[in-house]
């Protein structure tokens, strides 16, 4: 009788012990301290497709936000110019120098007080919201000169709204098609 | 002879495959192209429902069709990390981390890693906000604790550009766009990790630098 009095405890107790510490899945203590390595990253949209070269692009990937100036700034510029070879500055009254160099981090600044949008004709990169016609917008910056009126062709996709409506409460993105 | 016009045809339909569907970030490097990591798209914006509080978007595997989007799974040997920096060096002083297991997406931070750049480990000072990982055409899981909150599942791409023809102007055969254009991602799914966060978890700065990462368990 004391035995089995004695087996249950110990029993119990090996139990309450898993409980607290055996837990392979407690979200909370990673059992194996599983490292994680880099494979894709982003900021501002399409930056990787539209300014690094084909044999860069894992590279500019797995470089961290605070060393891509250094690597990929020259780079830029020389896709800048290849692009649009008659670059001067943009609406935003960069030279093809510091616009590069300013995208070659790819980092989205995001406001915390007040409008978050990527352009909205008076806020310029205080974040990116959804229905934000990003694209045209980088168009625009890239082909439209210094009063963006240049190369009219090419400033504006045309595509200019989500072909679902967003929804006005989380998660926001609209249902799948 | 008839293997090289083999070969040369399927390097032709890759090639043009490849060149045809980049995006916002969708496939934009080899590496990346067509797996569980692929990034196509990050958003950073004040919650419409709370001014308080900041969104974060990240989309993954872009480019699925309604009739593939039940069977796209978040890899659960994949971490999504949202990496905020409050004082201007483009290094991260907090991050938002994702990772997936078992239906369930369980979402740390913020929280100031333990070590910064390429490595990460799950960083659980900040606490952990947990959903369950909503299937294809059922409603929404929202999963809130701390005020933040967590959805993850498929959603339509929110993304829009006529692609297509942009492609037709870099390989010379136009010379501008249409009017009006025709948006090459209309009709598509990715796969969403959304989170809602209190602004005041996010540091005193009045600008920050964001991005997101996808990275594998080594």
């Amino acid at each position: 009788m004391k035995n089995i009095l004695r087996t249950g405890i110990l029993i119990l107790a090996t139990m309450a012990l898993c409980f607290t510490s055996c837990d392979e899945d407690d979200p909370m203590t990673p059992a194996d301290d599983s490292r994680y390595m880099q494979e894709d990253q982003m900021g501002r949209p399409a930056i990787n497709t539209v300014f690094v070269d084909a044999g860069d692009k894992d590279a500019f990937n797995t470089t961290t936000p605070s060393k891509q100036g250094a690597a990929f700034a020259d780079k830029f510029q020389s896709k800048l110019l290849a692009l649009n070879p008659g670059y001067s500055t943009n609406a935003l009254g960069l030279d093809a120098e510091t616009f590069t160099s300013v995208l070659a981090t790819d980092v989205l600044t995001v406001a915390t007080e007040g409008k978050t949008t990527f352009f909205d004709g008076n806020n310029v990169l205080t974040g990116r919201a959804l229905s934000d016609d990003v694209v045209s917008v980088e168009l625009l910056l890239i082909f439209g000169g210094p009063e963006g009126t240049g190369n009219p062709g090419l400033t504006d996709d045309h595509v200019d709204a989500n072909d679902k409506a967003f929804l006005n409460s989380f998660p926001y993105l609209a249902t799948p098609h | 002879m008839k293997k090289k016009h083999l070969l040369l045809t399927a390097l032709i339909l890759l090639a043009t495959t490849v060149g045809i569907v980049w995006a916002a970030d969708h496939i934009d490097a080899p590496g990346v192209t067509s797996t569980t990591s692929d990034i196509t798209d990050f958003y950073a914006f004040q919650s419409p429902e709370n001014p308080e509080n900041m969104v974060f978007v990240a989309n993954l595997q872009g480019l699925l069709a309604p009739a593939a989007t039940a069977d796209a799974r978040f890899d659960e040997q994949v971490m999504v990390e949202f990496n905020i920096d409050n004082n201007g060096d483009a290094v991260e002083d907090l991050v938002i981390q994702a990772t997936f297991k078992d239906g369930m997406a369980r979402v740390y931070g913020p929280a100031a890693p333990s070590e910064t750049g390429l490595v990460s480990r799950v960083e659980t000072d900040g606490g952990m906000v947990e959903a369950g990982i909503t299937s294809y055409g059922e409603p929404a899981i929202i999963g809130s604790d701390k005020g933040m909150k967590v959805f993850a599942g498929p959603r339509d791409d929110p993304f829009f550009f006529d692609f297509a023809q942009y492609s037709e102007i870099i390989a010379g055969n136009a010379s501008s766009f249409n009017n009006p254009g025709s948006d090459t991602f209309a009709g598509t799914n990715v796969l969403s990790l959304v989170v809602e966060v209190p602004k005041s978890m996010l540091g005193s700065a009045s600008t920050l630098n964001t991005w997101v990462e996808s990275k594998r368990k080594i």
